[in-house]
């Protein structure tokens, strides 16, 4: 029986990751032909891009303020605190504003993406979307995808920008050492390859934020309790994945552009 | 006399009638377990209103979805418009669609779009210009009596009114068939009649082919005996013993159509179910 179980598990494990991909693939395949929602685009630009920039600013700025802390005490030790500048902004702008970005976006976004596709479902929108004769994929996921896309790059940017910006603070005003010293070190290690690095993951990460986000949210079953879940499911899924993306993309980039 | 009031006629054969904007074949649908219902065959012609009756959970929402393509059958098939639907890829069935309107148990209504949005989201889609669909949504909400909704948004609207929204909302684009699952579920009489009003209306002034699904009776037999007088601008009853020739019957239970005729068939019926039904 327990073997029954492992198998209807794989089964249904497999036939997911298909769904999934399949549906991924719709969103993106959709661009190609009309009827294109601009306007739905633009909206969802203004929800998912201008509605996390606080909490993008915040996160970047404190976490950017974080790793000047610690790194500053741990190069002390070697009398290389003059390279906190470096330290702070490859790691930002390598990997901890584009993977922080996504975390924090997927909290927000993939969470929102799932309940309220999810509610529409449960409540027959949906249905009553494709008997007025429009596609909910079009209507509804393409625009979120591809806004989800775009405005992560952004919010990367701007999350690399403020980390920067609290390791300066801190670097300042509470290690009291030049900062002038801090944005010149910052400025001068950075290399276009590790630019490129921290602007692919976002790309991948607002791709994966909304595939899943709508994914499950278009697939919720089982009422206002299953619009629960398929909340859950969205946001450790994509929080997940992401992590995992962002070590296989790291693999690969290091790669393509060895140090 | 009006035209429309006949003494009970012979009932159709099922699924016989040439050139049905609507026609089920055979069909079957199953979800993860036994079928819900099997050869199911009948058929809703032009002009003609069919009322679909049956015990709650027998499977009569679906059979709604079936028609335009929201499921798909198990086996046989589904004739929409002289297209057959049941293999029809989802992006060919969207303009088959938009053809017809489908009233929805709860409404349906887009919560986040104002009941001017809603009722012209077919509209909107296609580009209409702003003057144009708020002339028509205007026209539309004047139909069903709620003119003064226009700015308002869903959840400020009690259940009665979304149905009457979402019937203007399947009204707006001039469908050649409506679809109603339960228009009257869970409103009180007054609310319920002035639906089942409405129904008559669209059925007497735009002789709309129609199914419509109910397990109330009343609401059913009220279709069926009364019309609607453009005069008085309100729904009439019929002389006693008379009843619209238009407007027929099925019946549904334990995965089968039981029944499929006319009023006059229907009070008269020998099936077991049929009469308990009805008492």
């Amino acid at each position: 029986m327990a073997t029954n179980r492992i198998d209807r598990r794989a089964k249904e494990i497999v036939l997911t990751l298909q769904e999934y991909s399949l549906f991924a693939a719709r969103a993106l395949l959709n661009l190609v032909r009309p009827p294109i929602y601009w306007t739905d685009f633009l909206m969802q630009s203004d929800i998912i891009g201008v509605g996390s920039i606080p909490i993008v600013i915040l996160s970047g700025f404190f976490t950017g303020g974080v790793l000047a802390l610690q790194s500053s005490a741990t190069l002390s030790a070697f009398g290389a605190a003059v390279v906190t500048g470096q330290f702070v902004s490859l790691t930002m702008v390598r990997e901890l504003g584009a993977v922080l970005t996504g975390i924090m976006v997927s909290g927000r976004n993939a969470s929102s993406m799932a309940s309220e596709l999810g509610s529409m479902v449960v409540t027959e929108q949906i249905d009553a979307m494709r008997a007025l004769g429009v596609d909910p994929m079009r209507k509804l996921v393409t625009p979120r995808v591809v806004s989800s896309v775009i405005m992560l790059l952004l919010l990367t940017i701007i999350a690399d920008f403020f980390g920067i910006v609290g390791g300066a603070f801190v670097t300042v005003f509470l290690n009291h050492q030049n900062g002038t010293q801090y944005f010149h070190m910052a400025y001068e290690h950075l290399r276009y390859p590790d630019i490129i690095q921290g602007l692919v993951k976002p790309v991948c990460f607002g791709y994966i934020i909304a595939s899943i986000g709508c994914f499950y949210g278009m697939r919720t079953s089982g009422g206002t309790e299953g619009v629960g879940r398929s909340t859950i499911a969205a946001v450790v899924n994509s929080s997940v994945l992401i992590i995992a993306v962002d070590f296989l993309v790291t693999h690969l980039l290091l790669w393509i552009f060895p140090s | 006399m009006s035209d429309l009031a006949t003494p009970a006629p012979p009932a159709p054969v099922p699924g016989s009638r040439s050139g049905a904007v609507v026609a089920l074949r055979n069909l079957s649908v199953a979800f993860d377990g036994p079928p819900v219902f099997a050869g199911i065959t009948f058929s809703v012609g032009p002009a003609e209103t069919r009322i679909l009756l049956g015990p709650a959970g027998v499977g009569k929402s679906v059979l709604l979805k079936l028609i335009i393509g929201l499921l798909r059958p198990l086996d046989g098939s589904v004739v929409l418009f002289g297209e057959d639907i049941s293999q029809m890829p989802e992006q060919e069935l969207f303009p088959l669609r938009a053809r017809a309107g489908m009233v929805f148990q709860e409404g349906a209504l887009f919560d986040s779009l104002s009941v001017r949005d809603n009722v012209g989201y077919q509209l909107l889609q296609e580009g209409v210009s702003d003057e144009e669909i708020d002339h028509r949504v205007r026209e539309e909400l004047h139909f069903v009596g709620l003119d003064e909704t226009f700015a308002l948004f869903p959840p400020s609207l009690s259940g009665g009114m979304k149905r009457r929204v979402a019937i203007a909302r399947a009204l707006i684009h001039q469908p050649e068939l409506i679809l109603y699952d339960s228009p009257t579920g869970g409103l009180d009489p007054v609310t319920s009649n002035t639906i089942i009003e409405l129904i008559v209306k669209q059925r007497d002034v735009r002789k709309t082919p129609s199914l419509l699904v109910t397990h109330r009776l009343q609401d059913a037999f009220t279709l069926c005996n009364h019309r609607y007088d453009p005069e008085q601008e309100r729904m009439v009853p019929l002389p006693e013993g008379q009843f619209n020739p238009d407007t027929t019957f099925l019946m549904l239970d334990a995965g089968h159509l039981i029944f499929d005729g006319s009023l006059h068939e229907l009070v008269h019926s020998q099936n077991q179910f049929v009469r308990e039904f009805l008492e």
